[in-house]
C-alpha cells in the first residue's frame, strides 16, 4: 500500500473508482486528473523512476500539457516526477508538498508558507514598548536627521526648557563614543547611550532594553536620539508615539525628496538653525513644499536651537503630547478601577 | 547595512520556521518586496548571501517577487500607479496619494528538506 495516500491493492480509494488527484496551479486554475490501478501493483513516492510512462492532462483554462511518471517493474508511481513536469509557464506548484501530503521521515522537498513581515519581530518588539508607554503615561518621541543636523543641540535646549515642568529620559544612538550621553547629562536628566557599532540604526529591541535601564517615570518625556541617518532609522519602530525629522537650513532644500522613506514615516519636521537662513541662500519655503511633496500632513515648525527661536511652538507640540498620553493613562487606571468595582461587588454577592 | 539587518530578520524567520518543520536544508527563499518599500533588493541579495552563510539557508537561492505599488489618490478617488513614494497622480498631479500597496517586505514562503 502507499504509505503517502493509502491507494493500493484492494484499498479503497477516495473519490470514486479510481484514484485521484487535484492539483491547483500557481496561475489558480485547479485540475484533477484519474488513475486507473490494477489489483496488483503498489506505488511508490520516493522510488527512483525506472521505465517511464507519459499521459496527458487538459487544464481549465484549455490548455493541453502531457507529463511523464517514472514506475519501477511494479508499477510505482514517482510524484517527484510528477511534480515537476506539472509547470505552467515555468511555474512550479508544490501544494504543500509533492506527494500533496507530509510524510515524517520521508525526504521530500516541500514549501512552507510563512507570509510574514520581515521586519516582524522588531514590530513585536515596538509593540511592546508602546503598550509600555501607553501605560505609565509616556510621551515618546523619536529623533531622526542626518549627521550634523543638530539634534543633540535641540534636545539639550528643548531639555533646559522643560525640565522644570516635566520628567525626562534619553536615549542615544550613536556608533561609537557616549560623548551625546554626556552632553545630555550635563543638563541633569538621566541619558544612557547606545553604541550600535557596526549598526545604522536603533532598533526595538535596544530601546526596550534601554526602557528597563533607564525606568522612565509614570508621565514622563521620553526622548530617543536615532542614528545620525536620514535611510535606515525610517523603516524601524521604536514604539514611540512619533517620528521627528529634523532638518537644517545648511542641507539641500531638496533633501526630502532625496530622502522620502524618513520624512514620509516622520509626523513631524523641525526646520533647524533658521537663525542662518540671513547667510544662506536658501529657500527654507521650497524646503517645506519638498517636505510637503513626499508627507502631506507632516507638521513643519521653523526652530533655531541655539538661539531658541521658534521653540515655543514646538514646545506646546510636546506639551499636548504628554496631555494625550496622561490621557490614555487615567482611561487605563479608570477601566482597571471600574473592573476593581465590578470584581468586588461580585465577590460581595457571593 | 539597513539591508543587513533586513536579511538577518529574514534568516531569522526562515530558521524558526525550518526548525518548528523540522527541515535539514532550506533550498529556496521566496520574499515579496513592494516597490515602494524601502529595499534595494540587488543589495538584499548580497546581504541575504552574507548572513545565510554556515546556517540551515546556506546556499539557498533567494527570489524576490516584486509588488506594484498602487496608491489611492485623495482628490480623485481613484486607485492609481505609483512609482515612487512621493510620486504624483497621473490623473490630476496631486502629491496626496496614500500607498495601499507596494509597501511590503515580507518572507512568503520557504522551500526545505
Amino acid at each position: 500500500m502507499c504509505t503517502v495516500c493509502g491507494c493500493g491493492a484492494g484499498e479503497t480509494r477516495i473519490e470514486g473508482e479510481a484514484h485521484e488527484h487535484t492539483h491547483v496551479h500557481a496561475d489558480g486554475t485547479a485540475h484533477s486528473h484519474a488513475h486507473e490501478h490494477a489489483d496488483e501493483h503498489s506505488h511508490s513516492h520516493d522510488e527512483a523512476p525506472l521505465g517511464v510512462h507519459a499521459h496527458s492532462h487538459q487544464h481549465a483554462d484549455g490548455s493541453v500539457h502531457s507529463h511523464a511518471h517514472g514506475h519501477d517493474g511494479e508499477h510505482a508511481h514517482s510524484h517527484e516526477q510528477h511534480l515537476h513536469a506539472h509547470g505552467v509557464g515555468g511555474d512550479l506548484d508544490y501544494g504543500s508538498g509533492p506527494a500533496h501530503a507530509h510524510v515524517p521521515g520521508m525526504s521530500q522537498a516541500r514549501m512552507v508558507q510563512i507570509e510574514q513581515d520581515i521586519l516582524s519581530k522588531n514590530n513585536g518588539y515596538a509593540g511592546e514598548n508602546r503598550q509600555s508607554f501607553d501605560d505609565r503615561g509616556i510621551f515618546a518621541l523619536n529623533l531622526v536627521s542626518s549627521p550634523g543636523s543638530g539634534k543633540t543641540t535641540l534636545l539639550v535646549k528643548t531639555i533646559e526648557l522643560l525640565k522644570d515642568k516635566v520628567a525626562i529620559s534619553v536615549v542615544e544612538g550613536d556608533q561609537q563614543t557616549s560623548n551625546d550621553a554626556e552632553r545630555i547629562r550635563a543638563t541633569g536628566v538621566p541619558a544612557l547611550q547606545i553604541n550600535t557599532g557596526k549598526g545604522c540604526h536603533l532598533d526595538a529591541h535596544m530601546v526596550g532594553h534601554a526602557l528597563e535601564k533607564l525606568k522612565p517615570a509614570d508621565e514622563s518625556l521620553f526622548l530617543i536620539e536615532n542614528v545620525g541617518n536620514l535611510v535606515c532609522p525610517a523603516a524601524f519602530d521604536l514604539g514611540e508615539q512619533h517620528k521627528v525629522a529634523i532638518l537644517s537650513v545648511t542641507e539641500g532644500e531638496d533633501k526630502p525628496l532625496k530622502y522620502p522613506d524618513m520624512f514620509r514615516a516622520a509626523d513631524v519636521m523641525l526646520l533647524n538653525k533658521c537663525d542662518l537662513l540671513p547667510y544662506l541662500e536658501y529657500d527654507a519655503d521650497l524646503a517645506e513644499a519638498n517636505a510637503r511633496r513626499v508627507n502631506p500632513d507632516l507638521t513643519i515648525f521653523r526652530v533655531s536651537a541655539s538661539t531658541g527661536d521658534g521653540l515655543s511652538a514646538w514646545l506646546d507640540w510636546i506639551a499636548a503630547g504628554l496631555e494625550a498620553q496622561r490621557g490614555k493613562r487615567s482611561e487605563t487606571v479608570d477601566g482597571l478601577k471600574r473592573r476593581v468595582a465590578e470584581l468586588e461587588r461580585q465577590l460581595a454577592g457571593k | 547595512m539597513h539591508e543587513m539587518s533586513l536579511a538577518e530578520g529574514v534568516l531569522q524567520l526562515v530558521e524558526d520556521t525550518a526548525r518548528r518543520e523540522q527541515a535539514h536544508k532550506v533550498k529556496l527563499v521566496v520574499l515579496e518586496i513592494g516597490r515602494l518599500s524601502s529595499v534595494e533588493p540587488e543589495a538584499l541579495k548580497f546581504c541575504f548571501e552574507a548572513v545565510t552563510h554556515g546556517s540551515i539557508a546556506h546556499g539557498a537561492a533567494l527570489e524576490i517577487v516584486a509588488v506594484p505599488g498602487i496608491g489611492w489618490c485623495m482628490p480623485c478617488g481613484a486607485r492609481v500607479p505609483m512609482e515612487e513614494v512621493f510620486g504624483c497622480c497621473p490623473q490630476c498631479g496631486s502629491h496626496q496619494v496614500q500607498p495601499t500597496s507596494g509597501t511590503e517586505m515580507r518572507v512568503k514562503e520557504i522551500e526545505i528538506e
